[in-house]
């Protein structure tokens, strides 16, 4: 057994594979002597439509420049790359996408490595058992699952915690390859497999998962290093311009929850109740207290989407002062008019209209439904279950919006105005979250582990 | 005389937390202001769904961090992320409402 270190040095490399980060910075990381580059490639905020077209939100080249620099480091200082969530969503066309990233670098720089690649697919059989059970949970305004919405969700994906992850790390493999993550994961598992506080191992992979997002001024195209001790983790940024305040890095550990003192993840929570943040001379900051609390059974958070059909909008806008004091009433008949022709040709799918001006941005969370503006944007979302109905509803509505004939119009020639030509774009597939609900496991079997040299 | 929230705050954000979630931050300028929103309960649950007109029960969370000085609101999407005729997958272009606050 080899004599426990003092202390774990990680290096986050950027808030998204993709993200990029300088080169600088990057290098500022390395002579620190990290223990580990881990990176999270991915996140459900860019919506439902990645994970189920099985597409990355980031760009194939940016993601290969990253993972070439942390590679090309990692292999030659003999220290792990872990890489959580691939391609975006963590689902196995994710992987693969990833993957085969990797073997390109590999081959172009001459690398020899083994590799862990840790899936985290789902099988819907495995789900439905639960369901059955009544043990499948939405999580806060999640609507219950059922039979149906199981049946037509796809690329079902649990996020894992730091288990999987360090039975990958016991393989003894260089690099290792996550599916769907629990985001602090990556950063944390192989910290605790050298026996460091999961507490502090955990929130310390919370905060480097942004990568410097949680420094001032902050950026998430930029490294940060987290160096965790035996009751303490400190944070520093790698860019002289930047540096870690208490301000900033408590502020960051409010960013996209919805309670910054209990953070839940697979099988247990983070309690920050009693945690304090210190500045430390030279942009640091010292946070103790976290504390890691497991719950009675280990649960994981799905996440599957199901697809919806097809869209196709058309951006459009309009000058006239006489159109946009009824704009209301106009799109009302518009929408009946599409709607009868619809219903006479069988054509099934539904109209959307995104008005900038009114409430484009904020839609039914706008209070001021007021328009201030001399003219306003229009995008026609069409939504439909194949892709020629989406075409023909965007395109019927386009022109009988263009056309329409509303009590006082002065200006008979054409009511919008297009800026492209086409002016319809077709977007494709449309699909929208339909699991995200908590499942227990009993144990890390579901997240498969195979072990590939390259 | 009532004061603009702006006085008080120096972040005013919105964010997902999650698809089906919204969370809104008012991180303030000092201990002070953090103090007096917190104490004198400038904000409530029914304030926020007032400024959104939105019923109270969408409004699910509403706490203070100290460590951070921030007041912190979260409330059930009308749309989850990304459904068809969803107006804002990140939801960062929510927290405009807030703006109106007084005190």
């Amino acid at each position: 057994m080899k004599k426990r270190e003092e202390e774990f040095r990680v290096l986050s490399t950027t808030a998204i594979l993709g993200y990029g980060f300088p080169k600088a910075s990057f290098e500022a990381g390395i002579r620190r002597k990290p223990h580990l580059i881990a990176v999270d490639a991915g996140s459900t905020d860019p919506g439902p439509y990645y994970l189920g077209a099985g597409k990355s939100f980031t760009n194939r080249a940016a993601v290969k420049r990253d993972l070439r620099f942390m590679l090309k480091a990692g292999i030659g200082l003999g220290i792990p790359v872990v890489i959580g969530t691939a391609g975006g969503s963590g689902a196995r066309p994710h992987v693969d996408w990833c993957e085969a990233i990797i073997r390109e670098i590999a081959r172009e720089e001459n690398l020899k490595f083994r590799m862990a690649i840790v899936y985290a697919d789902v099988d819907k059989k495995r789900v439905r058992a639960h369901l059955k059970k009544g043990e499948i949970v939405p999580l806060t305004c999640v609507p219950p699952l059922d039979e149906a919405t199981l049946d037509a969700s796809i690329n079902i994906v649990a996020q894992m915690g730091v288990e999987p992850l360090l039975q990958a790390l016991d393989t003894g493999c260089d690099v290792i390859l996550a599916g769907r993550c629990y985001d602090p994961a990556v950063f944390a598992a192989p910290a605790i497999r050298r026996g460091f506080d999961p507490g502090l191992a955990i929130h310390m992979g919370k905060i480097l998962e942004c990568a410097a997002i949680a420094a001032t001024p902050g950026s998430g195209a930029d490294c940060a290093l987290g160096t965790l001790k035996k009751d303490s983790f400190i944070l520093e940024a790698l860019n002289p311009k930047r540096k870690f305040t208490r301000a900033s890095t408590a502020a960051h550990t409010l960013y996209e929850k919805s309670d910054p003192m209990h953070l839940p993840g697979p099988g247990g929570e983070i309690d920050l109740t009693r945690c304090t943040f210190t500045q430390l001379p030279g942009g640091r900051v010292e946070v103790r207290g976290s504390r890691h609390v497991e719950t009675e059974r280990y649960w994981v958070k799905l996440e599957a989407v199901r697809r919806v059909g097809y869209r196709t909008i058309s951006v459009a806008g309009t000058r006239d002062p006489i159109m946009i004091a009824s704009i209301d009433s106009i799109l009302e008949a518009v929408t009946s008019q599409v709607r009868d022709i619809l219903k006479a040709e069988k054509i099934a799918g539904r109209i959307y209209f995104h008005v900038y001006g009114r409430d484009g941005v904020m839609g039914d969370l706008e209070p001021d439904k007021r328009i201030l503006g001399h003219e306003l944007g229009l995008v026609i979302e069409a939504v439909a279950p194949t892709e020629a109905e989406s075409e023909s509803l965007c395109s019927l509505t386009r022109s009988t919006m263009l056309h329409y004939g509303y009590p006082g119009r002065i200006s008979t020639a054409g009511n919008l105005a297009f800026p492209f030509s086409p002016s319809d774009a077709k977007m494709g597939e449309v699909f929208e979250f339909s699991i995200y609900h908590l499942m227990p496991v009993r144990d890390q079997g579901i997240f498969k582990i195979r072990t590939v040299r390259v | 005389m009532a004061q603009s929230i702006l006085k008080a705050a120096r972040v005013i954000r919105s964010k997902n937390s999650g698809p089906y979630e919204l969370t809104l931050d008012i991180i303030f300028k000092d201990k002070r202001y953090f103090d007096l929103f917190r104490k004198r309960k400038i904000v409530t649950k029914q304030s926020v769904a007032a400024l959104y007109k939105r019923p109270v029960k969408d409004i699910l969370k509403l706490l203070y961090f100290e460590p951070a000085t921030a007041l912190k609101i979260t409330m059930r999407r009308p749309i989850p992320s990304g459904h068809p005729g969803e107006t804002d997958i990140y939801g960062a272009q929510q927290h405009a409402p807030l703006l109106r606050i007084t005190f």
